[in-house]
C-alpha cells in the first residue's frame, strides 16, 4: 500500500493531499500543470519536507510529522527519473548507470546491470559521455539509472514532457515493459492523458494542490468526472482505442530473473 | 641554487616569492572552497558579516590589514602568542608569516571565484545524487567538486598571481628580510630606495613580467583541459 497524506504551503499555494492505493503497478497521478503534482512526488522522495502528515511506502514510515520522522532521500531507496534526466555530465553513460548502483550492497541488488541495459536498448551508449546523447537517449539512461538502485518505488515526474512526439514514442513502449517486467510499483506525473492510458492501472486526480478522485483507470475514465478531467487535459479524445495491444507485438522475452 | 641569468638576489627573491605564494594557495585552498560553499548553499546566521569580513582585506589598505595580522599574530599576540607557547611556531618576520599575508589577502578571490562557480552547479544534479543513495558528503565529492574544478583553478591563479604581487601587508607584518620575507615585490623595492639599483630594479620588472606570463598561459591551457574533461 501507498499511503500519503501530505499539507504543505508553498507561498500562496496549498498542497494539501491524501490518498491510499495499491503499491503495485503503475499509479498515474494526473492533473493540469500547476496542480502540485512535482510538489508531492518531491515529497514522496524526500527532496521537499511536508509541514503535515505522512507518507506510507509498503508498510515503511519514510515521513511522519507527528512521530518525527523525515528520511532523507539516500535512505529511502526510492528511484527517481526526472522530467529533464539530471544526468552527470561529467561521468560516462556507464558511470551514470553505476553511480548509484555501487551505493547498494551487492547482495541486496535485485536488478542487473545487463539486464537493464538490454531491456532499455542503451548497450551501444555505455562508453559516450552524457553531452552526447540525444533526449530520448538521456531519458531511456535516467530510467536505468535509477532502476539499478533496485528501488522499492520507483517515482517519474513527466519523464516525456521534454520530449518531441517521435522520441516519446521511442522511450514509452520501454516505461511500458518496466511496469509489465519488473515487480517495482511505479508512481508516474503526468499532465498527458496519452501516455496515462498507456501506461497506468491506478489514476489519482489532482486538481489545485487537492486529490479530487482515486481509482482504477477504466473506473475514472468511464465516471462522469472524466469529463471535467478530458476538459483540463487537452489531448483527452483518442484515448480508450488502443491500449489493450499497442505493444505486445514487439515485447521482448521476458527476463528470467524477473518472473 | 641560482638560476640562470639571474643574481643570487634575483634568483633568491624569485624562489622565495613563488615559495610562499605556493603556500599561501594551498594551504587557504580547503578553507576557501569550504568558505565558498557554505556561501553559495547554506543559509546561516550572521552571513552578511561573514561575507564582508573575508571580503575586507579586498577593500582595506593593505597596510591595514598587515597591521592587524602584526597584532594578532606577532609572538605577543592572542594568536601568535598560543602558536608560539603551545606549538612552538612562530610565523612573524619569517616566510610563514608572509604566506598568512598572501593567503589573506587573496583569500577573497578564490572564494569568490570558487562560490560562483558553486552557484553554477545545477542543484537538481545534488538531489538526483541523493535519491540515488549518496549523502550529503558523496555527494560533494562525487558531483558538487568535479563541477567545479575549473572555478577552482580559477581561483587558485587569481589567489597565486594576488601572492605574488603581495606587497603592503607582507611588508609590515613580516618587514623585508633578504632570505626570509623579502620577495619579489619587496626586493624591487629595496631596489628602488638604494643609489644605482634603476638597473636591478628593471631586471627584476622583467623577471615579474615573465612569471605573470607564463602563469597566465599555463592557467588557461589547463582550464580549456579541464572545461573538456568535465563538460564533454
Amino acid at each position: 500500500m501507498l499511503k500519503i497524506n501530505v499539507k504543505k504551503q508553498q507561498g500562496r499555494f496549498l498542497v494539501d493531499a491524501s490518498f491510499t492505493v495499491d503499491d503495485t503497478g503503475v499509479t498515474a497521478v494526473f492533473g493540469p500543470s500547476g496542480a502540485g503534482k512535482t510538489s508531492i512526488i518531491n515529497m514522496v522522495a524526500g527532496l521537499a519536507r511536508p509541514d503535515e502528515g505522512y507518507i506510507v511506502v509498503n508498510g515503511r514510515t519514510v515521513f511522519d510529522a507527528a512521530r518525527g520522522i523525515h528520511l532523507p532521500p539516500e535512505q529511502r531507496g526510492f528511484g527517481y527519473v526526472f522530467q529533464d534526466g539530471r544526468l552527470f555530465p561529467h561521468l560516462s553513460v556507464r558511470s551514470n548507470l553505476t553511480y548509484g548502483m555501487k551505493l547498494v550492497q551487492a547482495a541486496k541488488r535485485t536488478i542487473g546491470f545487463d539486464d537493464i541495459v538490454d531491456l532499455l536498448g542503451i548497450s551501444h551508449l555505455l562508453k559516450r559521455r552524457v553531452p552526447n546523447l540525444s533526449g530520448g537517449e538521456k531519458q531511456r539512461v535516467a530510467i536505468g539509472r535509477a532502476l539499478l538502485t533496485s528501488p522499492s518505488l520507483l517515482l517519474m515526474d513527466e519523464p516525456l514532457a521534454s520530449l518531441d512526439a517521435a522520441r516519446k514514442a521511442e522511450v514509452l513502449p520501454f516505461i511500458e515493459r518496466l511496469s509489465s517486467e519488473l515487480s517495482i510499483p511505479i508512481m508516474y506525473v503526468s499532465h498527458s492523458l496519452n501516455e496515462i492510458v498507456n501506461l497506468a492501472d491506478t489514476l489519482v486526480l489532482l486538481d489545485s494542490g487537492k486529490v479530487s478522485s482515486v481509482g482504477r483507470v477504466e473506473d475514472i475514465m468511464n465516471d462522469n468526472e472524466f469529463s471535467i478531467l478530458k476538459r483540463k487535459g487537452g489531448n483527452g479524445s483518442a484515448l480508450l482505442a488502443e491500449v489493450e495491444n499497442s505493444f505486445l507485438p514487439d515485447r521482448p522475452k521476458r527476463l528470467p530473473r524477473f518472473c | 641554487m641560482n638560476l640562470p641569468f639571474l643574481t643570487p638576489l634575483e634568483s633568491e627573491a624569485l624562489r622565495l616569492s613563488i615559495w610562499v605564494s605556493g603556500w599561501a594557495v594551498l594551504g587557504s585552498l580547503p578553507l576557501g572552497v569550504l568558505t565558498a560553499w557554505l556561501l553559495a548553499r547554506r543559509p546561516f546566521p550572521g552571513k552578511v558579516i561573514v561575507d564582508g569580513m573575508i571580503h575586507l582585506p579586498l577593500v582595506l589598505p593593505p597596510v591595514v590589514t598587515g597591521y592587524l595580522l602584526l597584532i594578532l599574530f606577532g609572538r605577543r599576540g592572542p594568536i601568535g602568542g598560543w602558536l608560539y607557547d603551545v606549538l612552538g611556531i612562530t610565523i612573524a618576520f619569517n616566510w610563514k608569516g608572509a604566506a598568512l599575508a598572501a593567503a589573506v589577502m587573496s583569500f577573497p578571490l578564490m572564494v569568490r571565484a570558487v562560490r560562483l562557480s558553486i552557484e553554477g552547479v545545477d542543484q537538481g544534479l545534488e538531489a538526483a545524487a541523493r535519491t540515488l543513495g549518496a549523502g550529503p558528503l558523496r555527494v560533494f565529492f562525487t558531483i558538487t567538486l568535479p563541477l567545479v574544478i575549473p572555478g577552482i583553478l580559477t581561483g587558485v591563479i587569481l589567489a597565486f598571481a594576488r601572492s605574488l604581487g603581495e606587497f603592503g601587508a607582507t611588508i609590515t607584518f613580516v618587514s623585508n628580510i633578504p632570505g626570509e620575507t623579502q620577495t619579489l615585490p619587496l626586493a624591487l623595492y629595496t631596489l628602488t630606495q638604494v643609489p644605482d639599483g634603476e638597473a636591478g630594479a628593471m631586471r627584476l620588472c622583467i623577471v615579474a613580467i615573465v612569471v605573470a606570463m607564463v602563469a597566465l598561459v599555463a592557467s588557461e591551457v589547463t582550464a580549456k583541459r579541464v572545461e573538456k574533461l568535465t563538460r564533454g
